[in-house]
């Protein structure tokens, strides 16, 4: 009794670390509270287990502890998005380990009847198990993918349908008969599944692939709760997998895309419009200096500072800051917009904003936005392009067709700060670099900046 | 904080409620339904208290999120603290430091994030 009743207000305590999320100012409150869920379920087990193993387990924790908090110490929040994705592989992979065990022996987790091991609990254990591998090998990918290390190979659609019914066949065979390889080769299969899944994917998607593994890590900590007969991890899977769908949602919404397109078709958009950008070289665009720049920032009354991905790989966050300060001195209106899909995990940008203590009022969403950009003096795009991209509104053939953009181009001067004149991820040429009002800064995102600091 | 408690009981009482309802012990026939009732409704929970955080803390929450999800450690405990050696033990062992790499990882991680937003 002593046990539920403290996995109850582990659960609740982990409610409050989601519900602390929705004001930055008591959010600490909430992780708090997040730690506090997890130590009393922990002590719970150890009530009912009894602390006859303690030591080994507490040495476990600790071994496990040291790495994890070197790993969350070092990172920077440039690298975020594959440290979390190396984190989802983990949960993952636990929960297949822990449905293992409970596939070897089943009387431990007392959920063996008369007629042996309840049927309940072996799908479930089927489906925890199937779940955490297609997590634990979908996020090693994804890992791989946003640190650079792996460029993702095409798989034919066929290939991963095929794949994901014989797992399905598999678990049904395995719930009728019990038997044990079965078990071992739809985990196997499971594996493969996730990866290849995940291996056609790309760049532009990842935030949506990094919340929906977020999702899968949350449904396979349930499946597991099911075999067990846990609340606990029942619902904290449920919230975890819930949290990370509303995401995946936010995202596609973002991008103006569907899930299933994401996971089955990423492979399309891009080859479409490849032979637009090509042709045409005529279009020449207006490239500026530092100083050029720093002069129509001096004379602004209103800037909006638009970041993308580029601003994390130049680390360019706290030269932007630097400019923000100065210019705001002078008098000058500055506000960062932040679109929803930029960079590579949900709320990538704010985190980086906040790094460089950014005031998180004055960093603003596409929607409360969008509207000013046609009053402002200028905008000052950081690495971003897919998402101000005005193909999207008007060019029905375009990949990225009906994503909703940040309007920069109704901006008297737009300042775009880019490596190259290359293409975004989406793979579309940005006419709004060869418009009037644009120019174009080329070069390190950082290094430009701090330039025209130096000029300002 | 009046505020905080109200809600706080508010969604007390829904666990309470669901709580009750998985109580029935794991033989009656009935048990996969009472799972399934838990998991339905810790669906809506986390879809209304997900809904209401802000864009601006959607990374804190994926690694938050990412911190609980590895709750699973209970089940890994339960697994090490057999008193037979075997492969269940030794994949419980392995699941424990997995899962605490990410208990420890998340927390401090989404610590160091949420110091950031508080600053000014």
């Amino acid at each position: 009794m002593v046990v539920d009743v403290l996995y109850l207000i582990a659960a609740v305590c982990f409610i409050f670390a989601l519900k602390g999320l929705s004001s930055p100012q008591f959010a600490s409150r909430g992780n708090y509270c997040g730690i506090v869920g997890i130590v009393l379920a922990c002590v719970a087990t150890y009530i009912s287990v009894g602390v006859s193993c303690a030591f080994y387990t507490l040495i476990a924790i600790a071994i496990g502890g040291g790495i994890g908090s070197c790993i969350a110490t070092r990172v920077s929040m440039t690298d975020l998005p594959q440290m979390v994705a190396g984190f989802h592989s983990l949960v993952g992979l636990a929960a297949v380990l822990v449905a293992f065990s409970a596939c070897f022996a089943p009387e431990l987790f007392e959920i063996i009847g008369i007629n042996g091991v309840y049927k309940s609990s072996l799908i479930e254990m089927g489906l925890g198990s199937a779940i955490g591998a297609v997590t634990f090998s979908g996020s090693v990918i994804a890992f791989l993918k946003l640190d650079g290390r792996y460029k993702g190979s095409d798989v034919p659609v066929f290939v991963n349908t095929f794949l994901l019914s014989f797992v399905i066949c598999l678990l049904i065979y395995f719930v009728t008969t019990e038997i044990v390889s079965v078990f071992i080769l739809l985990t196997f299969l499971s594996f493969v599944l996730g990866a290849i899944l995940i291996a056609p994917i790309g760049g532009a998607d990842m935030p949506v692939i990094v919340s929906m593994l977020n999702s899968y890590s949350g449904w396979a900590t349930s499946g597991i709760g099911f075999t067990l007969h846990n609340d606990l991890l029942i619902i904290t899977g449920a919230i975890v997998g819930s949290s990370g769908a509303i995401l995946s949602y936010i995202m596609c919404k973002g991008m103006n895309r569907s899930l299933l397109d994401v996971i089955f078709c990423s492979g399309q958009a891009n080859s479409s419009n490849k032979n637009g950008d090509s042709s045409d070289v005529s279009k020449t665009c207006k490239n500026g200096s530092a100083e050029d720049a720093a002069f129509i920032l001096k004379n602004a009354s209103s800037v909006i500072v638009v970041p993308g991905y580029g601003m994390a790989t130049s680390q360019a966050q706290h030269a932007l800051k630097e400019m923000g300060d100065i210019l705001q001195k002078e008098g000058v209106k500055v506000r960062y917009a932040i679109h929803p899909v930029a960079g590579r995990m949900p709320g990538h940008m704010n985190v980086l904003l906040a790094e460089a203590s950014v005031s998180y009022e004055d960093v603003c969403e596409l929607d409360e936005i969008n509207r000013d950009f046609a009053s402002c003096d200028v905008a000052y795009v950081v690495g971003a392009n897919d998402v101000t991209n005005p193909a999207a509104k008007h060019d029905t053939s375009s990949s990225i067709y009906g994503m909703p953009i940040l309007e920069v181009g109704k901006a008297k001067t737009v300042l775009f700060l880019k490596r190259s004149m290359g293409v975004g991820y989406a793979g579309v040429d940005n006419e709004l670099f060869y418009a009037q009002n644009t120019m174009m800064l080329l070069g390190d995102a950082k290094k430009t900046t701090e330039d025209i600091i130096k000029a300002l | 904080m009046d505020c905080c408690f109200r809600d706080f009981f508010d969604h007390f009482n829904d666990l309470m409620f669901m709580h009750m309802a998985s109580m029935a012990p794991p033989e009656c026939a009935s048990s996969g339904i009472h799972g399934i009732t838990v998991f339905v409704l810790a669906c809506f929970v986390g879809y209304y208290v997900v809904w209401r955080v802000t864009p601006a803390l959607h990374a804190p929450l994926m690694s938050v999120t990412n911190a609980i999800s590895s709750v699973v450690i209970v089940g890994a405990l339960l697994a090490a603290s057999q008193n037979i050696y075997g492969f269940s033990k030794t994949f419980g062992f392995l699941a424990i430091i997995l899962a605490s790499v990410n208990i420890f990882g998340g927390f401090i991680v989404t610590h160091r994030m949420l110091d950031m937003f508080r600053k000014k």
